[in-house]
């Protein structure tokens, strides 16, 4: 143990702390404001305005409003849609006020997480907390390694004190006095005539951990999340996935992705099976249960695996979450000669409770005219007053397709990326459908010959989708590990007072007596029971020698 | 069975309204009471009563949370009025329980107030009948994650209500507020006791709400597929969260301490009611369970 303490923990220190480090260290010194007023101009060289501009930067005056600054600047990230959490509210917000958005676009507001004044402020909130914690880590390193604090110059000014006689002598009771502040986990240094003792070492050790924690999590971020990717991909029933860069519907790369990060696997959509209940209350079906049984494949290997929400896959080194859901119908389209040159299942999109479904269907070849089908999906078919088609329920009671029968050129040669759920519908020629006066409706196994000997389109039979979200996240371990040491830190920050207690013999030699004395830094009104306790055990040790506690 | 117990809880609700409206009267004739003896605190006979009739109501609320519970078959915090039902229920319970540790009644003309306020504003705007849970619901994460949200939000606004007090007592200190209406606040600590118990709450409140959001990473991990991403409810929780670190460094900063940290306070719980008020009903985001 080193034998003198710290001498100037000033500098070392947040120049506006108000728990002053140098008044806990010496109790009688007269409560001198080493910084009268720390955060004045500088009359001196370009030295000294760094140092000036250093020890505002990492005053406690400057941590608190950063963080009422970025509070504040988070705000527009729920007011505003963002790319991260809602790109498709982003493009709404494009389309329908674009002038509005070339200058929400302008200062990054779509973006506020990553923009550049909210990363300003977050980077000089954590120079600001390392410029902190670097010295005070320091500090600390030296105070856990001294003694415990001298006595102080004068008793009077210890808020708590005690006196006690000692009717088994000076030397006996100072031992007692000793072997209870050790058993309460006090450091304590003996001498003749008194002790000095220290606790709570641990609240500036947590207090340290919580901040190099948050830090840790920072340096996570930035260290390991451009590896990170993730990407989207519906999987119909019986369609088998193989985690490939091709295969995904959407994909999101880290900064620093390769594709050999893309571990081989296969996942193959057995059957997905969701379970519905009625609302009593508000009449309508609600979801309760989504269950996709999956056949996963990794190398030789293949097994059965369940897939629900709040239960991910794992496969190699990415997660796979269920995410949605929906119906493919399988159409098939035949030449006159009845060849087929369309047949596969077609995702449909549900647009409510009850999944009535809207999906496109394109056919550019084969036929003599490129076909277009706007379809619509009811799962359990009524009809409405009006003599629209409605559903009334989620599960496939009596499914129905209706088509809007289109031809003309479907723009794919175009060159221009096509959104497969939409059709150019005002550059078609609508040949059937609503408002035409040939209604297109189809039962599973129903056909329809196409007016003008085109060809036909048979609804086939019904499959299920899911949609999910594949995703590598390389930084969750090390915010994990940072996040333990938050918890912990602050917990053990905040369960810890900081105390020292002195003892020292007074009264005559022959009738010897203790004085007790203690204080603490911060409030702490129950360092009085604390230190009546310590009394009290003292005495019960004095009278029975062979109670401990 | 189910619906008659649905019922139950709902005019449960209904009684402890009524019975925290009578505490309400009660704790305010005390404070007039003391009021009138001229800067003497000393309780009158109405604080016993007043504290007697609130801890029925906060028995039959209590009755009426886990009738709703039992009538879900599930815990009561899956939507907006069952959030607002239990997160009441614990602000009165977290003003009780500190009841027992230091004595804290001259706050309880607030906090019945306010409890009134809360039920009413909840019952009759938010209320929705037990309906089953989406399967993202259905997970233990619901147990942990709003449980340490709903004692997160009690203790918040028990130490906005020091907070309160202690702006109010510290002008009177410094001469002001100085008329006949303000003179209950003689029967209130020192504007420093109340920062010094403020404090102690609010940090007790911080833990909980740091538990609210890691848990919520957690749950949002398995449900979402990433553990944070800046939905609405995840900004607000994280608006909060700083907040609140401001006002726990505000306290050891000199110049800070005193009215600035206590203002502070209240900007966080108002941000505290705006995440559950306002960001639930009208703010678009992945935490739309707010059953409405």
């Amino acid at each position: 143990m080193a034998s003198r303490r710290p001498s100037d923990p000033a500098s070392l220190q947040p120049v506006d702390l108000a728990d002053v480090t140098s008044d806990f260290d010496s109790p009688d010194a007269p409560r001198k404001n080493r910084l009268d007023d720390p955060i004045r101009g500088p009359k001196l060289g370009p030295l000294e305005f760094l140092r000036w501009v250093w020890r505002v930067l990492t005053s406690m005056r400057t941590a608190i409003i950063l963080l009422v600054l970025v509070a504040f600047a988070s705000i527009p990230g729920s007011l505003v849609p963002q790319r991260s959490s809602d790109p498709n509210g982003v493009s709404i917000f494009r389309d329908t006020n674009p002038e509005l958005f070339k200058f929400y676009e302008s200062i990054q507001l779509f973006d506020t997480f990553t923009s550049v004044w909210f990363s300003s402020i977050y980077l000089v909130l954590f120079i600001s907390l390392i410029g902190c914690i670097v010295p005070r880590t320091m500090y600390h390193w030296r105070i856990l390694r001294a003694e415990p604090a001298a006595e102080p110059a004068s008793w009077a000014r210890l808020p708590y004190r005690r006196s006690e006689r000692a009717t088994q002598g000076a030397a006996v009771a100072l031992d007692r006095a000793e072997t209870v502040l050790r058993k309460a986990h006090y450091r304590v240094v003996r001498d003749d005539t008194s002790i000095r003792a220290e606790f709570g070492y641990l609240r500036e050790t947590g207090n340290l951990v919580f901040h190099i924690a948050l830090v840790g999590i920072l340096t996570t971020l930035a260290a390991t999340g451009g590896f990170g990717w993730s990407g989207q991909r519906v999987i119909i029933e019986g369609q088998t996935f193989t985690n490939q860069l091709a295969s995904y519907d959407s994909f999101h790369p880290g900064s620093w992705f390769a594709e050999q990060q893309l571990d081989p696997y296969g996942v193959t959509l057995e059957s997905f099976t969701p379970e519905y209940t009625k609302d009593p209350v508000k009449d309508v079906w609600m979801p309760i249960d989504f269950t996709a049984t999956v056949t996963v494949t990794e190398g030789d290997a293949t097994h059965e695996v369940i897939l629900k929400v709040n239960e991910p896959l794992v496969a190699g080194n990415s997660q796979m979450y269920l995410l949605g859901n929906g119906f493919a119908p399988v159409i098939t389209v035949r030449d006159p000669q009845g060849t087929v040159v369309f047949d596969q299942p077609v995702v449909f999109l549900s647009q409510d409770s009850n999944l009535t479904s809207v999906g496109v269907v394109k056919v550019p070849d084969g036929l003599s005219e490129q076909l277009g089908l706007q379809g619509f999906f009811y799962p359990s078919a009524v009809d409405l007053e009006s003599g629209a088609l409605s559903s009334n329920n989620p599960e496939p009671t009596n499914p129905t397709v209706t088509f809007n029968v289109y031809t003309g050129d479907l723009g794919l040669d175009s060159g221009v990326t096509a959104n497969v759920f939409q059709l150019p519908v005002e550059s078609l020629t609508q040949i059937a459908g609503r408002h035409t006066g040939t209604d297109v409706v189809l039962s599973p196994g129903e056909v329809f010959e196409l007016p003008g000997g085109l060809g036909s389109i048979e609804f086939t039979s019904l499959r299920r989708f899911i949609g999910v979200e594949i995703r590598h996240d390389p930084t969750q371990m090390g915010v994990a590990v940072s996040t333990f040491f938050i918890v912990a830190g602050l917990l053990a920050s905040l369960g810890t007072r900081r105390r020292r207690v002195w003892v020292r013999v007074r009264g005559t030699a022959r009738i010897p007596e203790l004085e007790w004395g203690g204080m603490s830094r911060g409030d702490d009104p129950r360092l009085d029971a604390a230190l009546d306790r310590l009394v009290e055990k003292t005495r019960q040790t004095s009278t029975d020698k062979v109670t401990g506690e | 069975m189910t619906n008659s117990l649905e019922s139950i809880s709902l005019i449960a609700t209904y009684s402890a309204m009524a019975v925290y409206t009578l505490a309400f009267i009660l704790f305010t004739v005390d404070l007039a009471g003391r009021a009138a003896t001229d800067g003497q605190s000393t309780p009158t006979r109405w604080l016993r009563s007043a504290m007697a009739v609130l801890v029925l109501g906060f028995v039959i609320h209590f009755g009426a949370d886990v009738t709703r519970a039992i009538s879900a078959h599930r815990v009561p915090w899956a939507n907006m009025y069952e959030f607002g039902l239990t997160a009441t229920l614990v602000l009165v319970g977290v003003f009780l329980g500190i009841n027992l540790w230091r004595d804290v009644r001259f706050v309880g003309a607030f906090v019945s107030g306010f409890a009134i306020l809360a039920l009413g504003i909840v019952t009759v705007n938010f209320y929705v009948a037990v309906s089953p849970l989406p399967p993202a619901l259905q997970n233990y994460w619901l147990v942990i994650h709003v449980c340490v949200a709903v004692l997160g939000t009690g203790f918040f606004a028990t130490g906005a209500a020091l907070s309160a007090s202690q702006l109010f007592q510290q002008s009177r200190e410094e001469g002001k507020l100085q008329t006949r209406s303000w003179r209950f606040l003689s029967a209130f600590p020192s504007s420093e006791s109340l920062e010094a118990l403020a404090y102690r709450i609010l940090v007790i409140g911080f833990v909980f709400w740091t538990f609210t959001v890691i848990a919520g990473a957690i749950w949002a991990e398995r449900a979402w597929g990433r553990y944070w991403g800046w939905d609405t409810k995840e900004v607000w929780s994280f608006i909060i969260w700083t907040l609140f670190a401001g006002y726990i460094h505000a306290r050891a900063t000199r110049g800070w301490r005193g009215r600035p940290a206590a203002i502070l306070s209240l900007i966080g719980f108002g941000a505290v009611l705006f995440n559950y008020g306002i960001v639930n009903i009208f703010f678009k985001g992945l935490h739309v369970y707010s059953g409405l």
